[in-house]
């Protein structure tokens, strides 16, 4: 019970997890992105949306300016193996590779690993429940940014 | 232990004497018929069992009548699949023109009678491919088109004359459709002759499909322009490919999709005859695209639902005198976004059963998902399965040998109209609310799409919809070919376009966007225009550049 408590009273002190949605390519299929926000604010954390189709500069100056824990992508043109390391190559250059990326949508098997070896944290497929991206975020995740 | 007989009864037969007579105690009945609610993959409630009390009002003449005849629920025409088959019709585009146009001549030499063509993202968002939006896209998802070069290569060797294509395009169409015409013209066909579709639907772009570019306004006024153009001109042509398949895909129900998408047909009507067009010109040029989900009879329901509202609304509400306006006629795909990346040759099985409801739905052209689409564009192997799967329900199934063989149905006709009256209320909500541009802009139906989408992906996290493979069933499958876009063909496509843009006449390119703006501004049918502007072999980009430069830029406001 003692446990319970403290583990309540530290998530209560926490700010909200802050988490950036974001749609880089060409692709509006915006289905997945919305679910997954509506999931993880149904989860208690906030969510901010880009909306479509925006640039790898557009995302990351997003994620600075929004002080963002956490960036997801969602992306189903295929130009992943193009965008992706173009955004964490431009998160390198404002000093915020400290925020993770993770990022679902269509992507091939096979690029899977390309895409954890730039950078990528975590790679949800179709299928995926959203309660398994609520877990993967609070795991591993902190809650509070040390400011 | 032995099984327990049911109980014989004297009483009269009943529906509330059927469910007691089979169950001796409730505690059976409550096994047997369990309380718990059975819904389609829409959350539609549907009974355990359909009698005539379901349809006892019903009028064979009022409500079916025989194919060909209003209200035309049994289906278009008098024949239907005895006169000839629906058109299989595989959409397909990816790599460069010379690629596509390739995989066209291997689908029409296997027994596919009519092309669709499936565009790169930048070519839908009217983008040249050296747009720096365009980096990575090129030839992804769709086949790149930049200017006329490319589409003179796209149909190299394919009779313009012979075949019908439908173009998924939607805020260029019109430039794109310019392009087809003035190839037909350099092969010497008439423009008269020509057959095929537009899908030109821009007003699910914004509930759905997003692949927008100028506001809902000017963008209506590019729509009627094709029509006026197209009843003139090119009079075989489809001017418009009214979509419900892109409005399902984002999350709607098959309710929803229907509703909105007749309701978008609407909107064009009103749009057109704003103009002052002659409904009879136009009408009988519209036509439809529907999606076919997993819910076998849910999905039939739809099909016979959608003509017979839309025939009531041409002859009722429009007054349309013309039997052809009155008729729905429409092409279906099977669901995308019902594939699964688990266990993909399962996914063979889903199309079969999806393009099975679209044929007794009364479909005039059908596409088949291939097994891998949830992972890229399909190989050729895929499609070919795919092709294959339409083939085997027509020529061994035996369902088209009668027309509209569920109909009669007491659970059919019950669900038929049942999606009927929902569809006409939401009609009639977007009707109060001004029309669907009104809609679009207040965000209504964006926002039931949404509601939708989440409802479902909710039901499926708590497995209260099963999805075979993936909440259960559960297995590891071995990775499955996929076809994979060389880094080649964006260089190739990149070369191209600096070749167009050098060996053209710059002057002629730069007077044909002058005059595309002037006619642009003073409100003048833009086609001629369009023409014009691809015969100088100005790319697609910077037609669509110049029209910005007078109708502005559509903004999705951000929601979720």
């Amino acid at each position: 019970m003692r446990e319970e408590s403290r583990v309540r009273e530290e998530v209560m002190s926490r700010k909200k997890i802050r988490i950036l949605v974001a749609k880089p390519g060409l692709d509006g299929h915006d289905r997945g992105a919305k679910v997954v926000c509506r999931a993880l604010r149904d989860a208690g954390m906030e969510v901010i949306y880009t909306g479509l189709r925006r640039t790898p500069e557009e995302i990351v100056n997003a994620a600075v300016q929004e002080d963002a824990d956490l960036i997801g992508l969602s992306i189903l043109s295929g130009a992943h193996p193009i965008l992706f390391p173009k955004i964490m190559k431009l998160l390198k250059e404002k000093g915020a590779e400290d925020i993770p990326v993770i990022a679902g949508g269509i992507i091939p098997e096979k690029d899977i690993p390309k895409m954890k070896k730039v950078g990528i944290r975590e790679i949800f497929l179709p299928g995926t429940s959203t309660q398994d991206i609520v877990k993967w975020i609070q795991d591993h995740i902190p809650g509070v940014k040390k400011k | 232990m032995g099984e327990k007989t049911p109980k014989a009864s004297n009483s009269k037969p009943s529906f509330k004497n059927w469910k007691k007579k089979k169950y001796a105690t409730n505690a059976e009945a409550d096994v047997c018929l369990p309380k718990k609610v059975f819904t389609t993959v829409s959350g539609k409630k549907i009974k355990e069992i359909y009698t005539p009390a379901d349809i006892a009002d019903f009028d064979y003449l009022r409500d079916l009548n025989f194919p060909g005849a209003y209200p035309f629920t049994r289906g278009i025409h008098p024949t239907m699949y005895r006169g000839r088959l629906w058109t299989m019709r595989q959409f397909s585009g990816f790599g460069t023109a010379e690629d596509t146009n390739k995989r066209y001549k291997y689908l029409l030499s296997h027994g596919q009678t009519g092309l669709s063509v499936a565009f790169h993202l930048p070519t839908l968002m009217g983008m040249d491919s050296d747009h720096p939006l365009a980096k990575g896209e090129i030839g992804k998802c769709g086949v790149a088109i930049d200017s006329l070069v490319d589409m003179e290569i796209l149909f190299k060797g394919i009779p313009l004359d012979k075949i019908t294509t439908s173009m998924t395009i939607n805020a260029p169409a019109a430039v794109l459709w310019a392009m087809y015409i003035a190839v037909a013209e350099k092969k010497g066909i008439s423009p008269k002759v020509i057959s095929g579709t537009i899908q030109n639907d821009i007003l699910k772009e914004y509930i759905a499909q997003k692949t927008f570019i100028f506001p809902p306004r000017p963008s209506m006024k590019l729509i009627v322009d094709t029509f006026e153009y197209g009843a003139k001109e090119v009079p075989r042509w489809n001017t418009i490919s009214i979509s419900g398949y892109h409005i399902r895909e984002a999350g709607a129900t098959a309710v929803q999709e229907l509703a909105f998408t007749l309701r978008d047909g609407i909107e064009y009507v009103e749009w057109a005859l704003e103009r002052g067009l002659k409904l009879d010109d136009f009408a009988p040029r519209l036509s439809f695209f529907f999606n076919s989900h997993n819910d076998f009879f849910e999905e039939i329901a739809k099909f016979r639902a959608a003509r017979r509202i839309w025939a009531e609304v041409m002859k009722d509400r429009y007054g349309a005198k013309n039997q052809r306006s009155w008729w729905l006629r429409f092409h279906t795909q099977t669901s995308g976004v019902s594939l699964m990346a688990q266990q993909p040759y399962n996914n063979i099985v889903r199309v079969a059963i999806q393009a099975l409801a679209a044929v007794l739905g009364g479909t005039q052209s059908l596409h088949t998902n291939s097994l891998d689409e949830t992972y890229a564009l399909p190989s050729e192997e895929a499609v070919t399965i795919a092709l294959r799967t339409q083939q085997i329900i027509a020529y061994e199934s035996g369902v088209a040998n009668s027309i509209d063989p569920l109909g009669g149905a007491y659970f059919v006709e019950a669900l038929t109209r049942e999606m009927e009256k929902e569809a006409k209320d939401y009609i009639k909500k977007i009707d109060d609310m001004g029309g669907m541009v009104k809609a679009i802009e207040l965000g209504f139906p964006q926002r039931e799409i949404a509601d939708s989408a989440y409802w479902y992906q909710r039901a499926v996290d708590k497995k209260e919809k099963i999805i075979v493979g993936v909440n259960a069933f559960e297995m590891k499958h071995e990775p499955i070919p996929i076809l994979c876009i060389d880094d080649a063909v964006a260089r190739q496509q990149l070369a191209r376009l600096r070749e167009v843009r050098r060996s053209r006449s710059q002057a002629k390119v730069k007077q044909s966007l002058e005059d595309l703006k002037k006619a642009a501004a003073d409100d003048q049918n833009l086609m001629p225009f369009f023409l014009r502007c691809v015969k100088t072999y100005a790319t697609l980009g910077e037609i669509m550049d110049a029209l910005k430069e007078i109708f502005g830029e559509y903004q999705e406001s951000i929601m979720f």
